[in-house]
Order: structure tokens, then sequence, then C-alpha cells
């Protein structure tokens, strides 16, 4: 009998560890891999060998990785080398990987080289009947959901941190660990790569959430905002407009092309509530909103919402909080 | 020093309309403008420029009516301004696209730098990129958001991956894709605009670029995804209370009841 073949998961080690994403993927995987009836394996690329046994108790057949000094650096090149000498050989149908920075520049690179389909920043993925996955992201500036194909194999797809959910762990999963050859070690083009400093800034995991929309005037208004945000020992966030209007940083987005957030508390200060921003703030536990339109349609999603000015309520529970 | 910016006209996003038959969106709907991403990268460039005199050359894939931005292009600073255009391009995914700009750049010529937008707003994949840098099977680096320095032979940018920011140096050829904080686009001047219109956009064609493609067809034909269904997703919504400004006091209530709920006040 012929071996299965395989759904990779292709994972981001970097700070030292698995990227989150890597379990919320495994998970859906899982479900995918049962389906099309594949083995599920993850690819990882790392300085230095560590434990793999929580991969597989979160849904790993196989863990493929390959050890080699060379990658404790995000050097794509050297990467996608190493990849793509590695698929050439393997049955794979379907690779997956994390919509990270790091993700989202290699993956297109390992997609060209194999002249195969790519979907970015999928918001869900199914297999038809004839076990083909379908790649399922939002179309566009309305809110209407694309099901795309592939004709080419592997079948790849990105999707965000937090976009799925990561399982529970079965310890008395078996699996099998498979230590593969670094063939590329050198790239060069690359005359030197320094890590400058870490990014502070990380909404994806707060547990209160003070976000702004086109509502805020300007970037000192923000301020208020953070000052809100501190008093909570929440995070300030925002909404894309404000973003490309230059009144605060990308990293703070939240939204379809920005972060998914899953706070236990979401405040919205005068975002409309486009289906965009939407995307990435649904999963909040609880969503209270701040708008003077009261037929804003963030006031559909909100469990609680307040008609008023962003400017008036603000220092007012800044207020309440302080006594 | 020859540096290539690739440039995409697209439709004014918040006014597009969506053609749900067609599963695309109805480019007709709306007017057309540089992806804002590109003014970016052609900035860039023309930074670069008037540091060392480099030459521009700027790219678009995309039908007759891309020449406006190509112009737009000049009138910023590019010097050269190419037109890949062919009705088979159409319907290309970011593979066939990626690819036919590769086999452009390879016949435009030598070149040092190509310069791309992280993304673009029409399609926001950030795909194109870093799959036109493989097809060229050249460095790149994706969400570039400084330029460190950059001398004949090496050039040293600021980007953030791994949840970090790292510099990293190249050697040339490289291609760079630039966020929204690299800087912020000059308006041209009007006269710079003036003499743009007169400007003279080479036409490229498949014809012209076929013996560098790397793929055995372009466009639709070329393209391993595809749009199989399109789907209307559930209105996604909760219970809500809503209250008025004058109710404002009890909401300030009902929120500090969830955060002592939640166990979210700070001691
Ligand atoms: C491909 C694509 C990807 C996108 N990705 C994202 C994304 O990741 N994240 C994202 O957020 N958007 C995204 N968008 C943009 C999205 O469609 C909306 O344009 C955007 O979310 C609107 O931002 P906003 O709510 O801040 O602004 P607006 O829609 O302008 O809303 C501002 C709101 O503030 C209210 N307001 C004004 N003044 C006050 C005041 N003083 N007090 C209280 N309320 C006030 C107004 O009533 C209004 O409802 C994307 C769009 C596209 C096409």
């Amino acid at each position: 009998m012929a071996a299965k073949k395989e759904l990779l998961i292709l994972a981001e080690y970097s700070q030292n560890k698995i990227h989150p994403v890597v379990f919320e993927l495994l998970n859906k995987g899982q479900k995918l891999a049962e389906k099309a009836d594949l083995n599920l394996s993850v690819l990882l690329l790392l300085p230095k060998k560590i434990d793999f046994s929580e991969l597989i108790a979160h849904g790993a057949d196989k863990v493929y990785y390959m050890e080699d000094p060379v990658f404790a650096n995000p050097d794509e090149f050297i990467y996608k080398e190493n990849i793509l000498s590695f698929l050439a050989k393997a049955q794979i149908e379907i690779v997956l990987t994390g919509a990270t920075n790091f993700g989202r520049s290699l993956a297109p690179r390992i997609a060209a080289g194999l002249k195969t389909g790519l979907t970015a920043d999928c918001t869900a993925l199914d297999i038809d009947e004839a076990g083909n996955l379908i790649q399922i992201r939002p179309a566009f500036s309305e809110n209407i959901l694309a099901h795309i194909k592939s004709d080419s194999r592997p079948q790849m797809a990105t999707i965000r941190y937090q976009e799925f959910k990561k399982g529970t762990a079965d310890r008395s999963r078996q699996g099998e660990i498979i230590a593969l050859e670094t063939k590329i070690k050198d790239n060069p083009n690359l005359k030197d790569i320094k890590k400058l400093s870490d990014r502070e800034i990380n909404i994806a995991e707060a547990d209160i959430i003070v976000a702004g929309g086109s509502g805020v005037k300007n970037g000192e208004d923000f301020k208020l905002l953070k000052e809100l945000a501190d008093l909570l020992g929440g995070q300030l966030a925002a909404s894309r407009d404000v973003v490309d209007a230059g009144l605060i940083a990308k990293e703070y987005q939240v939204g379809y092309s920005g972060q998914r957030v899953k706070p236990k508390l979401y405040f919205a200060f005068g975002i409309s509530g486009a289906p965009q921003h939407l995307a990435g703030m649904k999963e909040a536990e609880t969503i209270v909103a701040v708008n003077t339109d009261p037929s804003a349609p963030i006031f559909n999603l909100a469990d609680y919402g307040i008609v008023a000015d962003l400017y008036q309520v603000i220092p007012e529970l800044i207020e309440m909080l302080k006594n | 020093m020859h540096i290539i910016v690739l440039i995409k006209q697209v439709p004014e996003m918040d006014k597009v309309l969506f053609d749900s038959e067609k599963g695309r969106i109805d480019r007709k709907s709306a007017g057309v403008e540089v992806n804002p991403f590109d003014l970016n990268a052609l900035e860039t460039a023309v930074a670069i420029k008037e540091q060392t005199g480099a030459e521009i050359s700027v790219l678009s894939m995309g039908p007759n009516r891309a020449e406006e931005a190509l112009k737009e292009a000049v009138a910023r600073g590019a010097d050269n301004a190419y037109l890949l255009s062919d009705q088979k391009f159409a319907g290309a995914d970011t593979i066939a696209t990626s690819a036919s700009l590769a086999a452009a750049v390879e016949t435009i010529g030598a070149y040092d730098l190509i310069i791309a937008g992280e993304m673009s707003v029409d399609g926001d994949t950030a795909q194109v990129g870093p799959q036109t840098a493989e097809f060229l099977n050249i460095n790149h680096a994706a969400y570039v958001s400084e330029l460190i320095s950059l001398n004949e032979s090496e050039i040293t940018i600021k980007t953030s991956l791994w949840q970090a920011n790292y510099s990293k140096s190249f050697s040339y050829p490289l291609l760079i894709t630039v966020t929204k904080d690299i800087n912020t686009p000059r308006l041209p001047s009007f006269k710079a605009k003036l003499k743009a219109r007169k400007a003279e956009v080479k036409n490229l064609t498949l014809a012209d670029i076929k013996e560098k493609l790397k793929i055995d067809k372009v466009g639709f034909k070329g393209s391993p995804t595809w749009v199989d269904n399109i789907v209307v997703p559930a209105e996604i919504s909760r219970k809500t209370k809503v209250f008025s400004e004058e109710e404002k006091e009890s909401a300030y209530h009902k929120i500090k009841e969830i955060l002592i709920e939640k166990n979210l006040m700070e001691d």
C-alpha cells in the first residue's frame, strides 16, 4: 500500500519557541487531514533541536526538522532553499502556515518556487468531496467570502494567528520524529543580519483592548485612549483608517489585514464596525462600543453600546476608574 | 544604479462595487489610483536617486489605462515607464502576475534594486513582491520600514520579522517591499505633472517577454488558483444593550461591573 500523502504545517520557530499559531493550525489540520485522508505533519527549521512532544500531543503524526545555526536568523532565502529541497521529494497535498510577517514573506517564495497556488489570510478552510482544499477568505470591501481552489499541488494557504482555536493536548498520542539534512547553509548576498530590538506591542494576547477609530481626530488624542488603557492594564489598538492616516503605528491595527484579537473586554471608540474590522475582534468576550451615530454597524456586534461622544465618555470613564 | 519600481493601478477601494456573479470586483464601478503603498515604494526610489543619481524605471502590468498610473510615477520622479499589457494577462492570480512581472524585469535589462509596496489594497495578499523575487531567483526583504544605509555595493534595511526588528545588509540585486512607515510620499509639482503627460510609456506584450517567462501559460490559464464559489456569510450580531447619552452613568456602572466580574480590576 502506498504511504498516505500529507498535510504539512510549516512551523515558525522564533523568539526561542514554536509560534502559538502552529498549535491552532494543528487543531484545524487534524480535522482537514481526517476529511481528506492525509497524515498530519509539521516541518520546523531551528538552530537547536527542542522537545517536539507538544506537537505530537496536539495532533502531529510526523515532525520533520532541520537543525542548523543558520536558522537562528530570519533569512527567507536560506529557509526557502531548504524547504524547497525537502518539498521536492515529499508527498505533500496541503501546506498551511501562519500569516506572521515571516510566514507572509516566506510562503509566497515557496509557492512561486513550486509554481503552485497560495491563498493569503484564509479565515476558514474546508475539504470538498473530491478531497481538495477549499481556501476561504473575504473578498474585497464587501461582506462576501470567496471560496478559492487550486489545481496544482501542494495547495497552500496562510492563516492569521488567533483565527483558529488551539486544541487540547493528548499525551498518549504517538508520532514520528524525522531529522532532515540542512542542504543549503550559505546566502552569499546576505552580508549581515542583526536583531535590533523586540517588538513590544503585542495586542494579540491582551485581556483588555481600548481601540480607537476615525472618531479620534488626531494622533495626540490617542493619548487619551492610552491613559484609559493603562489605567485598566490593557492595550491600545486601532482601526485601519487611523493607521492609514498615520495617527498610529500598524502594529496596533485590529482587523482582517491587521491582528486577530480575543480579549475579555474590547472597547471600540469611534469605530464604525466595517466587516474588515469585525473580522479581527468578533471573538472578543465582551464588546463595548462608543459611537455618536446610533446607526453605526458596530452596535450590532457590541454587547453594550453608548451613543455618545468619545471625547466626553473617555475622561468620565477615567475619572470613575481613578475613584 | 538602476532601480525598478513595481506599480499597480487599483480601484478606489472606498467606492468600488463587487460583482458577486463573477466573483470579482467590478472595476468599472469606481475610479482608479496608484496603489497607495506603491507611492511609498516610488518615494523610496526617488530619495535614493537624489542621493546617488540612480535611474528609476517603473513597471506596471495592467490594462491600457494603467498608463495613467505610470505617467503619475514619472511626474513623481521616475525616468522610464514600462506597461506590460496584453489581453492574455487577464485574470492572473499572484503566481501568473509575478512570473509575468519577473519576465518583464529581465526583458527591461540589468537592475540593482526592485522596490514594491508591501501589498496592494485591492488584492491584499502581499505575495507579488516575494514571488517576483523567487521567479528572478534573487533575495528579497519584506516589511522594510527604513533604509538604514546604501552605497554602490550594499544596502542595509530595517525589517520586522519574528516579533522583532532586524537590520539586514545585502549586496545587489535585491527586491524590497516597503511599508507606509518608510516615508511620506511627496506630491508632484505642477510643472512635473505637465511634463509627465508627454512622457513616453513603452509597451511590453506577451510576445516581448515570452522568452524569459518561467511559466507555460499566463493570465487566468496560467493561474493555479481560482474562485470556485462566492458565499454571503451569515450576519454576525449579538444582543446589544444600547445606552443613550443621558444613560451614560448607568453604562459606566455596567462597565465597572464587567471589570469586577471578569476579575480585570487592578488592585
Ligand atoms: C482589503 C481590506 C482590508 C481591510 N482591513 C481592515 C483591518 O484590518 N482593520 C480595519 O479596521 N479596517 C480594515 N479595512 C477598512 C474598513 O473597511 C473600514 O474602512 C475601516 O475599518 C473604518 O475605520 P473606522 O471605523 O475607524 O472609520 P469610519 O468608518 O470612518 O468610522 C468612524 C466612526 O466614528 C464615529 N465617530 C466620529 N466622531 C466620533 C466621536 N467624537 N465620538 C464617538 N464616535 C465618533 C462615526 O460615527 C463613525 O461610525 C479594510 C478594508 C479593505 C478593503
